[in-house]
């Protein structure tokens, strides 16, 4: 089933410079009904609107509605047309080319063109975090107005991906262009002219983002709302109640394992982790590999084997969330689950932590070890590991950070023993996967790049064959031999995907359940 | 003879223009010098937390090279030494810039003022509230200080001044917007209702009830109870026992003899809260998610946004200046009792 799906999401699977045309979806059929207001909740006030230079998940939300990009995909994986009508790869994989909608403009009118796909792919590769979506390429070219030929320096098999969401959002040429560093552009919270369904109306900082539909969207007859609320509501419980009386008709990300299963009881909602498979938040466990004794695979083994992922899932999450076995999100493609499963063995991991030469104490304890965690939400698992790792004698001292930025600052700087972290796919392993397992990537004073500290030649090889291979069958077999490598290895040891869930009106149709969730447009959601 | 005297007259007066502005421009030296104090130590607390505005920004990205990060740093200055940092921002102080805020982009002066308005509403609405009802249940108390009502208020009070303010603002959205859904839940207005001046108003009105009912329960028990214990203070005094003895009734007794001198207490801490407008409504904001300078600062602390920070830092600390400058004032200008500085 996986691979029939990204048969048609590759296009170089297919042989001979194939066409690919999506099949028509349900995307572009007219909307059943028009009009209305939706009103949806945030937690926190975005930097600015511009996704092409702010990354995560804050921005990116308001801003694919703002911003359309080139490809959309589907539930199952499959590439689809938005701002490219249709887009061709060639044989060798070096050439790609995208031609766009005829007549597409921005909210100011002027026409979109192969020049502003240029600009805003030059945007990107020079201000997006995520180097590795456009690294490789080289130049594109404007042949005509409705066409981007993208030449690479080598196959890049993530590409279509990185077309799409909120990873590349075309922006207008003509106001970006002018100078401004795009980072701090004026027009990236105000005035600002995009390309997608809706367009900006106002921009409250701490207070809300209201859109109102784009008129002249290139989708005949989209978006189906007339108009988007964006609140911010920072407090947890009180953006709860707002969902459960209705005075919030939308949110998403939501992670409460308590919240989530008290709307599933209300009637009027819908509550659903489906949407989270592109974004793919895996929980782990970070093993800074570089200090004793975590250096020693047969302790992160032994650990591994007496933490219980059901017992984070069924009694800490109460069911809301999935067990993760390795890097790659359970929802992907590349997901392989047949690698080591480490199911709880306490007597298995007391014998490989006397093998590896730590042997209890008087006191039954072995050696000690310090467990951070991203505040607050990390917390019940640092608790956890306390009692559970006592019973193969090790003792843990739950250091407590206050914020977010004193973590990373530990954790970023490599001064740590073992971590618990979260740590996103953001579509394909060339994206957000490579980046923990490169050796390369170990880099000092930077958050989720290798801070395990984890150098594996083998798996330096594997990751960079898979991250050109283009025949999808072959990039899947590349990606599982990884994936036994590193579940052996357990530089980190995976526990679950978050518990992101989308919580919605009962009366709103066509809910946002792509791969991409409620960070792909919005256009056909519309009320019944 | 009418002139010398005249003169006296004059010159005693100048006299005391003389020591008053001797003192107010001693109170002003004072305020600049712990302001700087104020804005140095800041400065130096925000360099000590671990995390920086680049590990913010990288977080808040879903990641980062370190060529980003680098880039982020040098953008903000952030990779000169620490004392060339302070000397940028004290010469940027100097000319009244509060520079620009490292996550919003934008000028500092400009975020605060963007949210002063929401959080005077608050404060100022939810101070009004308690000054009248505190003052009002406190001094009917205290007509009968070991009656039944007494103690209701007393207990009212100690027990909205003991609960945590979030705690009691969740209370408060439970029961009022959830169980009975009187009031929306957060927020200071419905974006989504299409509305006139007038239905805004009404509609902002809606929202700032639980929030100011949930800021005044703090307030509530220090102007209940200091107009209780001074309202028995001065119906104690010899010139209300003279008031009593002259035959007037209770009422006039009590409101129109004993008030006033009841009130004054209750006047100078209602100066004195004012000065503490920023730091009360941190919790209350962030509960309501009432788009303030409180949730500002939240914001700010939790994205490591120095300029931010210290901008709202100054501005609460230009506010507690003034108002204790004001409030030393006026004291002596109301009571001559007390000497000016600069007599001792």
């Amino acid at each position: 089933m996986h691979y029939k799906a990204i048969a048609g999401w590759l296009t170089t699977a297919v042989a001979a410079s194939a066409l690919s045309v999506a099949p028509l979806s349900a995307q572009a059929a007219a909307c059943e009904k028009q009009g209305g207001t939706l009103v949806y909740a945030v937690r926190g006030t975005p930097r600015h609107l511009n996704p092409a230079v702010q990354s995560g998940i804050a921005t990116g939300v308001p801003g694919t509605q703002l911003f359309a990009a080139p490809l959309r995909f589907d539930e199952n994986w499959n590439a689809q047309p938005y701002l490219a009508e249709r887009w061709e790869t060639s044989d060798d994989g070096l050439t790609m080319t995208l031609h766009l909608v005829k007549g597409a403009t921005f909210h100011d009118g002027q026409p979109i063109t192969s020049q502003d796909v240029a600009f805003s792919i030059a945007t990107v590769k020079a201000n997006h975090p995520f180097k590795t979506m456009f690294e490789p390429v080289a130049e594109v070219l404007t042949p005509d107005a409705h066409t981007a030929v993208l030449k690479l320096s080598k196959p890049h098999p993530a590409l279509e991906l990185a077309m799409s969401s909120q990873l590349l959002s075309i922006i207008p040429k003509h106001i970006y262009g002018d100078g401004h560093d795009p980072k701090k552009h004026p027009r990236n919270s105000e005035n600002l002219v995009g390309s997608g369904a809706f367009k900006l109306v106002e921009f409250k900082r701490g207070e809300h983002i209201i859109l109102t539909r784009n008129e002249n969207y290139f989708l005949p007859g989209k978006p189906c709302l007339d108009k988007i609320v964006i609140r911010i509501i920072k407090d947890n419980n009180a953006r709860i109640i707002a969902l459960d009386k209705g005075e919030v008709h939308m949110a998403a990300f939501e992670a409460g394992p308590t919240d989530i299963n008290r709307l599933k009881k209300n009637k009027n909602l819908e509550v659903t982790p489906r949407g989270y498979s592109a974004i793919g938040p895996i929980n782990w466990l970070a093993f800074n590999t570089a200090r004793k004794p975590m250096s020693d695979k047969r302790v992160r083994q032994a650990i591994a084997y007496a933490v219980d992922r059901n017992f984070i899932t069924q009694a800490l999450l109460r069911g809301t969330a999935e067990v993760a076995t390795g890097p790659i999100v359970p929802g992907s493609p590349y997901y392989n689950g047949e690698v080591a499963l480490y199911d709880v063995d306490l007597d298995k991991a007391n014998r490989l932590l006397d093998e590896a030469g730590f042997p209890k104490g008087s006191d039954g304890t072995r050696f000690g070890l310090t467990v951070d965690y991203i505040p607050p939400v990390q917390k019940s698992l640092a608790e956890y590991l306390k009692p559970q790792l006592k019973k193969i004698g090790i003792g843990v001292t739950v250091r407590a950070a206050p914020d977010f930025p004193t973590w990373a600052k530990r954790v970023g700087g490599h001064d740590f023993d073992i971590s618990w972290d979260i740590v996103f796919n953001w579509g394909d392993p060339v994206i957000g996967v490579h980046r923990t397992y490169l050796s390369t990537n170990i880099r000092k004073g930077v958050i989720w790049s290798n801070t395990q500290g984890y150098a594996n030649p083998e798996v330096d090889e594997l990751l960079d064959r898979a991250g050109r291979e283009t025949d999808v069958e072959k990039r899947q077999a590349l990606y599982a031999e990884f994936q036994k490598i590193v579940a052996d290895e357990l530089p980190v040891y995976w526990t679950h995907t978050l518990p992101y869930h989308t919580i919605y009106s009962k009366k709103l149709g066509n809910p946002p359940l792509t791969i991409w969730g409620t960070s792909s447009p919005l256009d056909s959601l519309y009320w019944k | 003879m009418a002139a010398p005297a005249g003169a006296a007259v004059l010159s005693k007066a100048s006299f005391y223009t003389v020591q008053f502005l001797a003192l107010v421009s001693q109170r002003v030296f004072y305020g600049l010098a712990l302001l700087l104090a104020v804005i140095i130590l800041n400065f130096f607390l925000i360099y000590l937390a671990p995390g920086d505005i680049a590990d913010t920004i990288a977080g808040d990205m879903g990641g980062a090279t370190a060529e980003v990060m680098a880039q982020i740093r040098a953008d903000y200055g952030l990779d000169r030494p620490v004392l060339e940092q302070l000397a940028v921002y004290l010469g940027k102080m100097a000319q009244l810039d509060l520079g620009h805020s490292f996550f919003f982009n934008r000028p500092v002066t400009g975020l605060i003022y963007e949210r002063l308005p929401a959080t005077l509403l608050l404060v100022i609405t939810a101070q009004v509230v308690a000054v009248l009802c505190g003052t009002v249940l406190g001094i009917i108390a205290a007509q009968k200080p070991n009656g039944w009502f007494s103690h209701a208020v007393t207990v009212t009070a100690l027990l909205g001044f003991a609960a945590p303010v979030f705690w009691t603002g969740l209370m408060f959205i439970i029961l009022f917007a959830s169980v009975f859904p009187l009031f929306p839940v957060a927020g200071m207005m419905d974006a989504s209702l299409e509305t006139g001046f007038f239905g805004r108003a009404v509609d902002v009105a809606h929202h700032l009830v639980l929030p100011v009912l949930t800021l005044s329960t703090i307030f509530f028990a220090s102007y209940s109870r200091i107009a209780r214990a001074s309202m028995l203070d001065v119906l104690g005094a010899d010139y209300v026992r003279t008031a009593r003895a002259k035959g007037l009734t209770e009422r006039m007794v009590v409101y129109k003899h004993a008030l006033r001198n009841a009130l004054l207490p209750v006047v100078t801490i209602a100066g004195l809260q004012f000065s503490q407008i920023v730091s009360g409504a941190v919790l209350v904001e962030t509960v309501f998610s009432w788009p303030g300078l409180g949730t500002l600062a939240l914001e700010a602390i939790l994205g490591r946004d120095t300029p931010t920070i210290l901008g709202i830092l100054f501005f609460s600390s230009l506010l507690v200046v003034i108002a204790n400058i004001l409030t030393d004032l006026t004291y002596r200008m109301v009571d001559p009792r007390i000497k000016t500085g600069a007599d001792v």
